[in-house]
């Protein structure tokens, strides 16, 4: 790991990105002026995974452009994490390829790739025993990005100011609520500096609000940062707030993707019942 | 059958575990923060309950031997008996369980959670390795801390072992009379068995504990499944081990 020092903006100036949530100031300067990723492809070609005689993926072949924000959108259960697992390299496939900008997948070390893939997991997977800021700063405190703890700090602060999080470096991540985690869990993948970001789940368990303001969040890295975003969600809402396109998983196929209008449009039945407003008209 | 492929996976599982760990002590001094950490949880936090253990085992060992040896008339041999007893045997092997059961668990534990809530996922998407950054250094410290926690309870329970002998009316044995037995018997080869032993049990405990912790999947349930089947397995085999090691040490002639 190359030391990226001089790479970080002392200054501002680098136009901020908002943070999340309402009364967003300009922040994360700092951030901005290190982040440094080139946006990805992603190819998927005929993968399939079981696990016992649960067949999970059935044959998923999926073309993501460099720069879009794809969301792939399925009930629970269609194995959408079991997809995102393989395109991080977490999960080995029993056939099909991944590949990122050509490159394939590293299934036995996840994360030493040609290309920086970050994932913020359903469950936050942040680290107990150490402070959100710790949390955040792990990746380049053990890779030793900067000989200068000072810079990971300020890095770090940045980061956290950007999800709107700058007043919580010091609290434990177990008095965070859900949506304060997930936020906190994104500014830890984004200090990777990641060429393509995945998101699991991201609104899973939280209310309206907070549902809102990751979609923001989402919204806000894509219009800033160039990235490519993967999002697996079962909330549709979300889907179409933020989606440049949508893959429909389904029987651990793809069997609808394009534009949220196409989706919207679809003929396909399994399609069209998946979208459908959850609860008609009052019955009372 | 499946009980077969399910040992030699273990088994297998086990070493390739310790082989990785071992490897990644050459990173020991660049993570010297973390040994620390666990140096402190696994050495200092155990030492109120070690002393107790040292104490009460070198009591009953001159409360059972004492008597006896006073219907013979060599009642002052009390002192090497409970010297050599604990050194040898009794304190690495009490030792071990007592990490075993209050460090070992919480390793499993940590680790177990960390597997189920994903955080060890979180470690490999960030390219840092889960032996090096978790399992290495327990393992350092375990290795470190257990033989001084064994020359600390032998200590004690030498102790120990002089109060019984002094206040037991069958027995009735000055301190000096004990300690003075107890030195000519206990020599420094006696010590380096018995932290030889140390070092093995903790080779064990840290890496039984750490695979049970790191291979579970599931959910809080299965959390404690894991902890229990580290702390056994860990039991188990420090046992069978102490047997192998006692007679690889009488061999080399060190006893």
């Amino acid at each position: 790991m190359s030391e990226q020092g001089e790479t970080v903006k002392e200054s501002g100036g680098n136009g901020g990105l908002g943070t999340a949530g309402r009364g967003g100031a300009r922040a994360g300067n700092g951030l901005l002026g290190y982040l440094n990723s080139t946006p990805v492809g992603v190819k998927i070609s005929g993968l399939t995974k079981s696990f016992g005689r649960n067949r999970v993926l059935r044959g998923v072949d999926l073309e993501i452009e460099p720069g879009e924000t794809v969301v792939i959108l399925g009930k629970s259960g269609t194995g959408k994490s079991v997809l995102l697992r393989h395109i991080i390299g977490l999960e080995k496939p029993d056939s099909g390829t991944v590949l990122i900008d050509g490159e394939p997948v590293e299934y036995d070390a996840p994360g030493k790739g040609g290309h920086t893939v970050a994932m913020v997991f359903q469950s936050s997977a942040l680290f107990n025993s150490l402070s959100v800021a710790d949390n955040v700063a792990l990746y380049l405190r053990e890779h030793k990005v900067f000989k200068d703890d000072g810079k990971v700090r300020q890095i770090v602060s940045s980061a956290l100011e950007i999800v709107g999080l700058s007043e919580k470096e010091d609290v434990m991540p177990s008095v965070l609520s859900g949506g304060m985690k997930r936020r906190v869990a994104t500014a830890r993948a984004l200090v990777m500096n990641p060429d393509l970001l995945l998101f699991d789940e991201p609104t899973a368990g939280l209310d309206p609000m907070m549902t809102r303001t990751i979609g923001d969040l989402i919204l806000d890295l894509r219009q800033k940062v160039e990235m490519t975003q993967i999002v697996v969600t079962h909330d549709i809402d979300l889907a179409f707030y933020i989606a440049d396109r949508i893959a429909v998983l389904s029987e651990g196929r793809i069997i609808e993707f394009g534009p949220p209008e196409q989706i919207k449009n679809c003929a396909e039945e399994a399609v069209r019942e998946f979208i459908a407003p959850q609860f008609g008209e009052n019955r009372r | 059958m499946k009980g077969v492929t399910s040992f030699f996976k273990v088994t297998g599982g086990l070493v390739s575990l310790l082989m990785e760990t071992l490897y990644w002590c050459k990173s020991v001094f660049g993570n010297m923060d973390k040994v620390t950490d666990q140096l402190l949880v696994i050495g200092y936090q155990t030492l109120p309950v070690g002393a107790l253990i040292g104490l009460f085992s070198g009591g009953v060992l001159a409360l059972q031997a004492g008597p006896t040896l006073a219907q013979f008339g060599v009642e002052e041999n009390v002192g090497g008996l409970v010297g050599l007893s604990m050194v040898k045997e009794i304190g690495p092997v009490m030792a071990a369980i007592l990490v075993a059961g209050r460090v070992g668990s919480a390793m499993a534990a940590e680790l177990a959670s960390m597997s189920v809530y994903e955080e060890i996922d979180a470690l490999k998407t960030m390219d840092i390795n889960p032996v090096r950054y978790l399992v290495m250094p327990r393992f350092v410290a375990t290795v470190l801390a257990l033989p001084v926690l064994v020359i600390y309870m032998d200590v004690i329970g030498w102790f120990g072992g002089a109060v019984v002998s002094s206040i037991n009316p069958d027995v009735h044995l000055t301190f000096s009379v004990y300690y003075r037995n107890l030195s000519d018997l206990v020599d420094f080869t006696a010590f380096v068995n018995g932290l030889i032993k140390a070092g093995l049990f903790g080779v064990i405990i840290s890496i039984v504990c750490c695979y049970v912790g790191l291979k579970t999947r599931g959910g809080p349930r299965e959390i404690g499944t894991s902890v229990t089947k580290a702390v056994v397995l860990s039991f188990v085999l420090v046992l069978i081990f102490d047997y192998y090691a006692t007679r690889i040490l009488l061999f080399l002639d060190i006893d």
